[in-house]
């Protein structure tokens, strides 16, 4: 058992979250999702098990996938960081309103073209996921899609709109970059 | 009125709520941060079955952060204790405390909180409380709870027996004593979690100002929450608010009362400070409602021919340490019974249940509600019959149908069916599967010494259930109608709200194109708001597969009755009888000349303009409330087909192909319909193949964590070949079915029945989920063979 104020010596923390740098006190014993939802108002990441299987809070840290509940705030120190909210191209204008179409990063377009999410709980670490895939691997076939993927559950799509999903997304990726 | 003309209903609409969730943008319970917040958690007992005789939280409270300790005792002034109430017969009603008092019934029982300000510092201090624990004799399973010498859980019961009931028709046992053939089986499901991305959370918030209590909570039910919440903490309705924005999945483990909303509401009320508690996963697979663990006898009777002439069964269901609110006990066990005759004519039948108390989880409605084993036992038993009869098992099937002039068709257990598509969807998923080919490829594959097989399974469900039959069976709240509360402002725009709840089912666009197109106004001048009792103060939730069947019908009368008050206004505007009128993409026109026209928006501002723009004798404004009840509801009916394969070596099982024909009526958004579709086959596969809860003979939870309980990931599955029968219901305005739960109804039959197909050379014929490569090894080798 723990003594009192053993675990409220904050430490200083600075991370880039999104291109924005970040200052802040933390317990050394907060986890970096926390951190990122509770202290930075980052709500996007979720929290579905706390031991790393579920991948529900998943975001890229220093530009690879990996599971923002696992891991404590202050390990990140220093540490570059993008979250789903930083996946969408930022327009600088007022948000679109609900049921309107703002900027969307081809992922999120293809997610919802091909009904991709139901409750959405899920998403953001699967749209990280996949981000990251397709970074290592411009073009997965699905076998490669559905590898990459098993590291973040869904409950409700049977995964066959975010296989489909992926594979277009990969598809506009790739022709973006022939068109530069 | 007129009647119903889709238009955008049919559409493959994109959903509206898409943008928010795809951009981090969502409003789950767990992304509110009221200022002043506090958190909660709970000391949960390590014991399957005890009784505490210290309970000591003084140091607890000394800790750093902590604001408040409470137990069972401390709550017992604040709220009144949960009583699942059922007028049933033979069913015996039991007290469900928010804490545990005394005594406690299952690993994962609550029996404190502490509320400190934040949940690490809550955690810290629950490792304060003393508890002194007297344990008592475990009852493990359903076996040892029947036994007339086992420890009672329930003292108020006197047994562990907690229901028992039976349906019947004819004469079951005189009709079998004649049979030409006589297939029987002992059959088990066994338990299974419901497991939501999210896991179950809630915050509530009271206003001493005001005296307004609002409870934000992952619920599919706050009409329901909000009603039963009033009677507990003895305040007047309107002063409770329950709102379910984002919730992150359900499956019916989000549909009952759970003892932290309770507990949460009185601890805001006391401190008068906003609480929140969210589950973390081992709470969520300890304390959610789990399904299922049902041991089913039957034994079905044929003519030589194949004509089916009876079924009998005995169902015996592990029920857990208490029964929920407001479903009861008796959810799973009566509805397995109500529905073990299938889709067949069946003249002789009769099911008899029994629902056992045991140290576990509180059973619970999980999706498709007794329809996922009676589907699995009726499917299986009819191949066994094919097998005996020499019979193709689809023709078998084709030939006992409920035939299409028999509807309405009722059932011995007395449900009704309106109709259904039983010989459609068989034969279209003959001809998907393509049979023949397939029957060749079997024969191939099988000589090469591989173990493939095909199955089927047809279903009948009942869906969209009005007042005629509750949802579950004496339950005492009302569960046959839902609002649709339509208010249009001055500038056109159509506010929609509606007291159905979704996780994930796309509510705001399946329900803005049903008000569209009643109205006719575009997609995009309806905005749909769901879930909160403050907006939409009628109605109990989503779940049973009734939101697009009730709420849509609500919807259409609603948008109707709007129409004709705006079409009056229009005729007044452009000096023309309304009657000649109609709208259509926002624009009120002459029917005989639609170059007369007038923006439905101005209709709109004209409405709340004062009497003197108005006909006379009308009332300002633009807004109804309408409600809807279908009654008996309707029935949604499909045919699965999986073809499998069985690895000689490992014995893992694999799905080649999976094919969905079913009939949900007029369908109103594709993308969702064959979302849900998909979704629910997915964790009919899960079922089938994976995943168990897994209790010891102590009470221990042995699959409590994500490594144990093992959810399918997406190299599980396959993409699902879903086709449709589009046949409006007959019954139900606008035509609509329900189907959320109908992937998962058909799944684990179909699986079986492969598996089953695939291993019938060995004389092995499946009975029991999941299959896992171990329990394929052990049939096998008690088969004798060797896997070679």
């Amino acid at each position: 058992m723990s003594e009192p104020n053993e675990h409220s010596q904050a430490r200083p923390v600075t991370l880039r979250v999104n291109g924005t740098e970040h200052r802040g006190q933390v317990e050394p014993r907060k986890l970096l999702v926390d951190f990122l939802r509770e202290d930075l108002g980052l709500t996007g990441s979720h929290v579905g098990c706390e031991h790393g299987i579920c991948g529900a809070c998943t975001i890229l840290i220093n530009g690879e996938a990996a599971r923002s509940c696992l891991m404590l705030a202050v390990q990140a120190d220093g540490a570059e960081l993008m979250t789903v909210e930083g996946l969408a191209p930022q327009s600088g204008g007022p948000p679109a309103l609900p049921g309107k179409t703002g900027q969307l990063h081809p992922l999120q377009t293809a997610f919802w073209e091909h009904h991709g999410l139901q409750c959405g709980f899920c998403t953001p670490g699967m749209l990280m996921t996949a981000y990251d895939l397709l970074q290592t691997n411009a073009a997965p076939s699905e076998a490669e899609i559905r590898a990459g993927l098993s590291a973040v559950l869904c409950r409700c799509t049977g995964y066959q709109g975010i296989v489909e999903a992926v594979q277009a997304a990969a598809e506009t990726l790739r022709a973006g970059e022939e068109d530069q | 009125m007129e009647e119903f003309t889709p238009k955008l209903v049919g559409a493959r609409v994109k959903r509206r709520e898409d943008q928010r969730l795809l951009t981090g943008q969502g409003a789950y319970v767990d992304d509110h941060h009221p200022p002043g917040l506090l958190h909660a958690a709970f000391l949960r007992s390590p014991y399957a079955h005890a009784r505490m005789t210290q309970l000591d939280t003084s140091a607890a409270r000394t800790r750093e952060g902590v604001v408040a300790v409470l137990t069972g005792k401390d709550l017992v002034s604040l709220v009144k204790p949960v009583r699942a109430v059922s007028k049933m017969r033979e069913y015996k009603e039991t007290s469900f405390p928010p804490l545990a008092v005394d005594k406690v019934r299952y690993v994962g029982e609550a029996l404190a909180v502490v509320i400190a300000e934040n949940r690490y510092l809550a955690e810290d201090a629950i490792e304060w409380i003393r508890v002194e624990y007297d344990p008592l004799p475990t009852v493990a399973n359903e076996r040892d709870a029947a036994q007339p010498d086992a420890p009672v859980l329930h003292d108020e019961a006197g047994s562990n027996v907690l229901l028992s009931r039976e349906f019947a028709r004819g004469d079951v046992d005189a009709a079998l004593a004649g049979a030409a053939v006589r297939v029987r089986d002992r059959f088990r499901f066994r338990r299974h979690a419901t497991v939501c991305m999210e896991n179950r959370g809630c915050l509530a918030d009271y206003r001493a100002g005001t005296g307004e209590l609002t409870l934000r909570s992952a619920t599919q039910c706050p009409g329901l929450l909000r009603d039963v919440l009033a009677d507990l903490l003895d305040m007047p309705e309107h002063y409770i608010r329950v709102v379910a924005a984002d919730v992150g999945g359900g499956f019916g483990a989000k549909s009952s009362l759970y003892p932290e909303e309770i507990v949460l509401c009185a601890v805001a009320r006391l401190l008068k400070r906003p609480v929140k508690w969210i589950s973390d996963r081992q709470e969520d697979l300890k304390t959610s409602t789990q399904a299922w663990d049902e041991i089913v006898d039957a034994e079905l009777g044929l003519q030589a021919d194949g004509t089916i002439i009876g079924l009998r069964a005995d169902v015996t269901t592990d029920i857990g340490a208490y029964s929920i609110y407001p479903w009861t006990a008796t959810v799973e066990p009566i509805q397995t019974i109500s529905f073990l005759s299938g889709p067949y004519r069946m003249p002789h039948y009769r099911g008899r249940n029994r629902g056992v108390a045991t140290c576990k989880a509180p059973m619970g409605p999980y999706r498709g509600v007794g329809r996922p084993i009676t589907t699995f036992v009726l499917e299986s038993l009819m191949d066994r019959a094919a097998r005996r009869l020499a019979l193709d098992p689809a023709e078998l099937r084709l030939k006992n149908y409920i035939r299409a002039d028999e509807f309405p068709y009722k059932t011995p257990s007395g449900l009704v069916w309106d109709q259904a598509s039983l010989t459609e969807c068989m034969q279209k998923a003959r001809d998907v599967l393509d049979s023949d080919a397939t029957a060749q490829w079997r024969v191939q594959a099988r000589a090469a010494g591989r173990w493939v097989g095909v199955g089927f399974a047809t279903y009948i469900e009942l869906t969209g259930v009005g007042s005629a039959i509750p949802v579950s069976p004496g339950m005492p709240i009302a569960t046959g109608t839902e609002a649709a509360f339509l208010r249009v402002d001055p500038a056109g725009t159509v506010i929609a709200t509606f007291s159905v709840a979704p996780q994930g089912q796309g509510h705001e666009t399946a329900l803005a194109q049903v008000v569209a197109d009643a109205l006719g106004v575009s997609f995009g001048s309806v905005r749909v708001i769901c879930g909160d009792t403050a907006l939409a103060p009628q109605g109990t939730g989503t779940y049973a597969s009734r939101s697009a069947v009730l709420a849509g019908g609500a919807a259409i009368r609603a948008g109707q009755a709007l129409k004709e008050k705006a079409l009056k206004i229009a005729g007044h505007m452009m000096e023309s009888n309304p009657a000649d009128l109609d709208i259509r993409d926002g624009q009120v026109f002459l029917r005989d000349k639609p170059e007369r026209r007038l923006p439905f928006r101005d209709v709109a501002k004209t409405a709340y303009a004062g009497l003197r723009r108005l006909p006379k004798d009308m009332e300002p404004g633009l807004e109804v409330t309408r409600f809807y009840d279908p009654f008996f509801g309707t029935a949604s009916s499909a045919t699965h087909a999986a073809v499998v394969e069985v690895d000689t070596e490992t014995y893992a099982v694999t799905i080649k192909r999976y094919i969905v024909v079913e009939d949900c009526g007029r369908i109103i958004n594709p993308l969702i319909v064959d979302g849900q579709v998909r979704g629910g086959v997915a964790q009919g596969i899960g079922a089938a193949l994976y995943e168990e809860v897994v209790y010891d003979d102590e009470g221990q939870l042995l699959t409590g964590s994500l490594m144990d309980y093992l959810v399918p990931t997406a190299s599980e599955l396959l993409p699902i070949e879903v086709h449709h029968i589009e046949t409006p219901s007959p019954t139900t305005l606008g035509g609509f079915r329900g189907m959320g739960e109908g992937g998962t109804i058909g799944a684990p039959a179909a699986i079986a029945n492969a598996v089953s197909d695939a291993l019938a050379h060995l004389g092995i014929e499946i009975n029991e989920i999941p299959m896992t490569p171990e329990k394929l090894f052990r049939l096998v080798r008690a088969a004798g063979a060797d896997g070679r």
